[in-house]
């Protein structure tokens, strides 16, 4: 790779230096190794354990971290949840998805819930333990995803892992919906989703990843992708925790030649949720979207770090982030795009909207570009705004009443995004929560 | 004797304390078409704003009788219902609403104030396709988002095309002509006359005596320094045509101004 991006934590351990942060090696010490689980597969945990102990949770000292209090998580109790649990009234599908989902109830790979019968030959979905030997996981699994704490405790002291193999110039029509779905009865509960998803050579998939919950829990998430030469990937990450429980997650994306990567990330929940989507484009003509949307309420914290690295000329990368704030909520939006000097020819854009709805609402914004290339197309900006008046009176003299309005023009702002989604269900699930949300 | 629709009376108001109304007077009655004209910051579309219910402005004195009511203390919506509409010189375009959306959300908030059942997406999509044909639009206008990327021209037909979907009692024109050529004025104007009946009224605002040839005011009131300084036929808009605004200073030097029409 032509680029070194420095992680904030890896700058600071020196060699041999064993930190044993309290927090971190308690919810390892949770943490059961899977016997069943092949032995290069321990190997790898094995090392992420000796590198987590040279790491700390982040503080507001970390650059990276330096918007959001981590304190309240760290003080919490979380244990490895028990037993299996079966899946709770709610009846969060989607129909296009019926026969192509993919359920993990705490962390664990739930057969009665999940139905594959809609998938077609030439793709394998499933946990890593049923992979079949053809499919070479050793490759991929934790190449990607970096070395920061929280990505260190999830390989470290993950169980279950969810598998999405794509063969080589295999379409798949049909959306495959994978959902985390954590619960927490008596105990808080701690789970470490787990994903890879290899699109190989002139595949394509549309990929929905959803995690949703009851009760007060901590989810830390890790998602490697990898995308082949040619091959396209849409990516629908929906992240609608309940409000007491903490997500981390990372979104692991590396790019060969002229293949297409689009992810459309909605953060509805969580009490604290922080999202790191990190894509690595290695090849030439590689195109990157990156949209999201967060709508934060009540004391809600919601922070999505992204990093877009290219390294090879003719790259394309479009991102368009927009936050809607309410109450004393609090967004963070970081956009970091490399542009090295071998990639010449990129077109970069980078935008970060946010729709402000109260006075006691706190919005960060810092998109950054760091172009070092002289011959690119690169432009960045970020807007903080209300709604306004003039458009509302113009809405209320077509008879609607104060409160109609400002909602439509809230769904306005939100469908900006929402319209990229790929399902027709989903974005009126969507739209839908969003109403609800911001209503009080 | 016809209805009176509109009743403005010594309408005084403010705007963040500054007086910007000064005692205007104004009476419309049902089938009637009355054209107010005058120089830029004369007060004619504050007037308009304020009678809609805009709500940065303080009426500070004075009456706003709508078929019989002061509607003074009525939200901006709550007059919409009731039969008022502006058309806006500067229509806003709202990125995300489809203008099919709007119309429908629009259409049925006029619905649920009247007590009537919403109407489904499919009964208004008929009638809306009925109602293009009075601005000439073609139905993939619809498709749009509000008034975004339209031209001037698009988006006062699309205000006519709201007039014709609310149907309102009466009809405020701000500056419908402003920014137009010939053949969108002449679409605007059509829309607007095949709309007129005799139990509704309609109020024209304008700077320029050409839109009067195309929609016929049966009078014409002049304001200047947010007052109606002086009120005539039809002529006296041709009369500002020839003479400029100028000659009213004048008039209103030699003789003390009265409102007209009370």
């Amino acid at each position: 790779m032509a680029v070194q991006i420095p992680f904030a934590n890896i700058a600071k351990v020196q060699e041999d230096t064993v930190v044993e942060d309290i927090f971190l090696t308690g919810l390892l010490q949770q943490c059961q190794v899977n016997q069943a689980a092949p032995q290069w597969l321990k190997d790898i945990r094995q090392q992420s354990k000796s590198w987590l102990s040279r790491l700390s949770v982040p503080t507001k000292k970390d650059e990276d971290w330096r918007f959001i209090d981590l304190s309240s998580l760290t003080a919490g109790k979380f244990v490895t949840p028990r037993n299996p649990v079966g899946a709770n009234g709610r009846s969060p599908l989607l129909p296009e998805t019926e026969n192509s989902r993919l359920v993990f109830i705490n962390g664990i790979y739930n057969d009665e819930l999940s139905n594959l019968a809609g998938l077609p030959q030439g793709i394998y979905v499933g946990n890593l333990n049923n992979l079949p030997n053809d499919y070479d996981a050793t490759k991929y699994f934790a190449q990607q995803s970096g070395a920061d704490a929280f990505t260190a405790l999830n390989t470290a002291g993950g169980d279950d892992v969810a598998v999405v193999w794509v063969n080589k110039n295999v379409a798949l029509e049909t959306p495959l919906h994978l959902m985390f779905i954590a619960h927490s009865e008596q105990e808080t509960n701690f789970t470490q989703p787990r994903t890879l998803v290899v699109a190989e050579t002139g595949s394509s998939i549309t990929l929905i990843e959803e995690y949703i919950g009851t009760g007060e829990y901590f989810t830390n998430a890790v998602t490697e992708l990898f995308v082949q030469g040619n091959s396209r990937v849409n990516h629908t990450r929906l992240q609608q925790e309940s409000y007491a429980s903490y997500h981390i997650g990372k979104t692991a994306v590396a790019q060969e030649r002229d293949s297409h990567y689009t992810i459309n990330e909605i953060n509805l929940g969580a009490k604290l949720c922080r999202h790191n989507p990190e894509v690595w484009q290695q090849g030439e003509q590689t195109e990157t979207n990156l949209n999201g949307l967060t709508v934060a309420t009540g004391e809600q914290i919601s922070d999505t770090h992204s990093i877009i690295a290219l390294s090879k000329p003719h790259g394309t990368t479009n991102q368009l982030h927009k936050c809607i704030v309410s109450d004393r909520a609090h967004t963070v939006f970081n956009g970091k795009v490399f542009v090295p000097k071998e990639a010449q020819l990129t077109d970069a854009t980078q935008l970060n909207r946010n729709l402000m709805l109260s006075p006691k609402a706190r919005i960060d914004t810092k998109p950054e570009l760091q172009i070092t290339a002289d011959n690119v197309k690169c432009a960045h900006g970020a807007t903080v705004s209300q709604l306004e008046a003039e458009e509302i009176f113009y809405l209320r003299s077509r008879g609607l009443s104060q409160a109609d309005a400002n909602q439509l023009l809230i769904d306005a702002f939100a469908a900006e995004i929402i319209d990229r989604l790929p399902l027709e269900s989903l974005r009126l699930k969507i739209t839908q929560t969003i109403e609800q949300k911001v209503k009080h | 004797m016809s209805e009176t629709i509109l009743s403005v009376r010594n309408l005084t108001a403010s705007i963040d304390g500054t007086p910007i109304l000064q005692g205007v007077n104004l009476e419309i009655k049902a089938g009637e078409v009355h054209a107010i004209m005058g120089r830029n910051g004369s007060g004619k579309s504050t007037l308009s704003k304020i009678i809609a219910g805009h709500p940065d402005y303080e009426v500070t004195g004075g009456e706003i009788i709508y078929q019989g009511k002061d509607v003074v203390d009525l939200e901006p919506n709550e007059r919409a219902n009731s039969g008022i509409f502006l058309a806006f010189q500067y229509p806003l375009a709202i990125p995300g609403v489809s203008n099919l959306d709007f119309m429908r959300v629009a259409y049925n908030a006029k619905r649920k104030y009247q007590g009537l059942e919403e109407i489904d997406t499919f009964d208004f999509e008929d009638l809306i396709e009925e109602k293009l044909e009075v601005v000439k639009m073609k139905s993939s206008f619809l498709e749009r988002s509000l008034n975004e990327g339209f031209s001037g021209g698009e988006k006062k037909r699309n205000e006519i095309l709201q007039m014709a979907l609310l149907d309102p009692t009466l009809t405020i024109l701000d500056e419908i002509d402003s920014g137009l050529d010939i053949d969108a004025l002449r679409i605007v104007s059509d829309g607007v006359n095949q709309l007129k009946t005799p139990e509704k009224a309609l109020l024209v605002i304008t700077h320029y005596q050409r839109l009067l040839d195309y929609i016929e005011p049966d009078f014409v009131h002049v304001m200047r320094e947010g007052k109606i300084v002086t009120s005539g036929g039809k002529e006296l808009a041709l009369e500002l045509e020839s003479r400029g605004y100028d000659f009213l200073d004048d008039k209103s030097d030699d003789k003390s101004t009265v409102g007209v029409g009370v």
